[in-house]
């Protein structure tokens, strides 16, 4: 499973979703890091006339806000990926520890942790983030926002990695470390991380994504900084206009279709990385095509 | 056994995870920097409005027994067990003096039903046709049907009801865009009043059903394709058993067993999607009432229903847990 990254991403990019979730993933990049060129700031209103449509100086149109629809579009696509960036790494760390310990130790912090991570799992978790984002309402940015998903989105992926570390457990090269009076740090950092790695990884897309969305979700009930241009309150400003009665369907599809190119883009990486990943299927997809 | 070495762990993890996620119900809002009762006074000053002193102090003492903030954190606390089993939430500010639990039990048939038949339907039909295409795996509808879930199953509940919204209740206008029932009407075993009952219900019951079963489809094609390769199945064949036994009652029933322990996983968040979803076509279940209480404010209105989903979906999964057993012979007589 420990494989040279030259032929590892070769291997990945001869898989067509690979291919086309890399390109979009690129192309969203790129608008964000276009936002830092943007000759507009984006908490001003009405810097430009409402409501027109898409024309050579407003490529997509401007919103009833009387902001530019592409250049704010930039600047949502930043912020998400921030927040889900945030979110995810925390929560990445966070499961990484818990299954380490969990898995390696066994036992009673085995049982303490995994019952955790089952009543976080059991819980319906949108409803104690609600409960959570409404206290912290007035403090919601982009990195609190990522904070508060990143202390719910570990529990699944710490059983997935506590799983894997089982396992590591048991193979003949952990007794022959212990034996051999290598300590469990090392034990842990040398031996199990280049196994425990590309899981992070790939349960890191995942995360990305489900942070994303959740952070949509909030922002269309209202528990978001409204000033903060994300693809969620974005698209909470086009509903506030009632942009659907009113058929504004460049200011309203903008955020929706970008969140969905995002969401399928990041879909797509984790179901190839994660097929790459397990033998199984690979095995089939080599011997089935 | 069975009872010490699983029924009795179970039971006691099932009263854990309610104790803990009730007292971190009850502990949340207090630790919130600003208070309630202050907060729905300012509220009230801030539309204007004048409050003598005197009154203010009156209101301060009303506002803070009916929040359930009055004495220490332990009595509160006990208090709040108290309230809890008698199913007492208190009343809502949303809609003054109604107590919640009126207003819960309103919207919980609506909920009710749009969850359990969407889950039913999604689980059921997911992971039949799941398991057909996972055994057929390199025919072309399969490989057809498989390329289209990949573009459903990663979108989020919200993004796809809008999604639905608008193309049928907008864009071809075939259905209506919010409510349970049309206005005006009044519940009645009527032919007209079901149907009209189910044409609402339709895009809301839609959208978590594709969801639902896209996800469920993708699970169980993964089982199936590896019970596949499996010696059983291919001494089945060698040996002339016809197809349609092999996959059903060998393959499909062998997949759907860690399908039961998934649904029982992913309950908690099926309800999460349910509640958005309403909350996108203005269905009148628990989610638009949950809309309502957050856009308000209203602090036991938000406690009464998270607390009740945290014991519904708890005591579902458990149910689950616990019927588990009569589905997979190997558990039964461990």
């Amino acid at each position: 499973m420990v494989m040279p990254l030259r032929s590892t991403l070769k291997e990945l990019f001869r898989d067509y979703r690979f291919l086309c979730a890399f390109i979009v993933l690129c192309f969203l990049a790129a608008l964000a890091v276009l936002s830092f060129f943007s000759p507009y700031d984006p908490t001003v209103w009405y810097y430009a006339p409402r409501d027109l449509r898409p024309s050579a100086q407003h490529i997509l149109g401007t919103c009833s806000r009387g902001q530019d629809i592409f250049w704010q579009a930039t600047f949502s696509i930043r912020n998400s990926l921030v927040i889900s960036v945030v979110a995810g790494l925390i929560s990445r760390i966070i499961a990484v520890v818990v299954g380490l310990v969990a898995g390696y130790q066994g036992g009673k912090a085995d049982r303490l942790l995994m019952f955790i991570s089952d009543g976080f799992l059991v819980i319906p978790l949108f409803l104690i983030i609600v409960m959570l984002a409404m206290l912290i309402r007035d403090k919601m940015n982009i990195f609190t926002t990522g904070l508060l998903l990143a202390v719910f989105g570990w529990a699944w992926d710490a059983r997935v990695i506590r799983s894997q570390v089982l396992s590591l457990r048991e193979r003949e090269f952990t007794k022959t470390a212990i034996l051999s009076g290598t300590r469990t740090l090392e034990l842990v950092f040398k031996e199990y991380m280049p196994y425990i790695t590309p899981l992070a990884f790939s349960t890191l897309i995942n995360n990305m994504s489900w942070a994303i969305g959740m952070e949509m979700t909030l922002s269309i009930v209202g528990l978001t900084n409204m000033d903060i241009p994300t693809l969620g309150t974005t698209l909470k400003w086009a509903l506030n206009y009632q942009a659907i009665l009113m058929r504004r369907w460049n200011w309203l599809l903008t955020p929706v279709l970008l969140s969905v190119l995002l969401f399928i883009a990041l879909y797509w990486l984790s179901v190839s990385i994660s097929e790459y990943l397990d033998p199984r299927t690979r095995v089939q997809r080599v011997g089935g095509e | 056994m069975f009872i010490r070495n699983y029924l009795i762990p179970r039971l006691l993890q099932y009263f854990l995870v309610i104790f803990l996620g009730i007292t971190i119900v009850f502990f949340i809002p207090r630790m919130a920097p600003t208070n309630p009762v202050e907060r729905t006074i300012a509220e009230i000053r801030s539309r204007g409005t004048y409050l003598d002193p005197a009154y203010v102090q009156q209101m301060v003492d009303a506002l803070t027994e009916m929040y359930g903030l009055s004495g220490s954190w332990l009595q509160q606390y006990k208090d709040f067990w108290v309230r809890l089993s008698t199913g007492d939430f208190g009343v809502s500010f949303f809609q003054f003096p109604t107590p919640v639990m009126t207003l819960i039990k309103r919207a919980l048939p609506w909920t009710v039903g749009l969850l359990f038949t969407t889950t039913v339907f999604s689980w059921l039909f997911g992971n039949i046709v799941g398991g057909i295409a996972g055994y057929a795996h390199n025919r072309r509808w399969s490989k057809l049907l498989d390329g289209i879930m990949m573009f459903i199953r990663p979108i989020p509940y919200y993004v796809f009801a809008l999604g639905l919204l608008i193309l049928f209740g907008y864009v071809y206008r075939k259905f209506p865009i919010a409510g349970g029932a049309s206005i005006g009407r009044t519940p009645s075993f009527t032919l007209s009043y079901i149907l009209d009952v189910l044409r609402h219900a339709f895009l809301p019951a839609t959208s978590l059903a594709v969801l639902g079963a896209a996800s469920w489809f993708q699970t169980s094609k993964l089982i199936v394709q590896n019970v596949n390769a499996e010696d059983f199945v291919q001494y089945a064949q060698l040996g002339g058993v016809k197809e349609s036994r092999i996959i059903f009652r060998y393959i499909i029933r062998n997949a759907m067993l860690p399908q039961i322990t998934n649904l029982a996983l992913s309950l908690g968040q099926i309800l999460s999607g349910a509640l958005i979803t309403e909350i996108v076509f203005s269905y009148p279940g628990l989610g638009n009432l949950l809309y309502s209480a957050i856009s308000t404010g209203d602090y036991n209105l938000i406690m009464g229903i998270i607390s009740l989903s945290i014991v519904a979906i708890t005591t579902l999964v458990l149910i689950v847990d616990l019927v588990y057993p009569l589905f997979d012979p190997r558990i039964r007589y461990k």
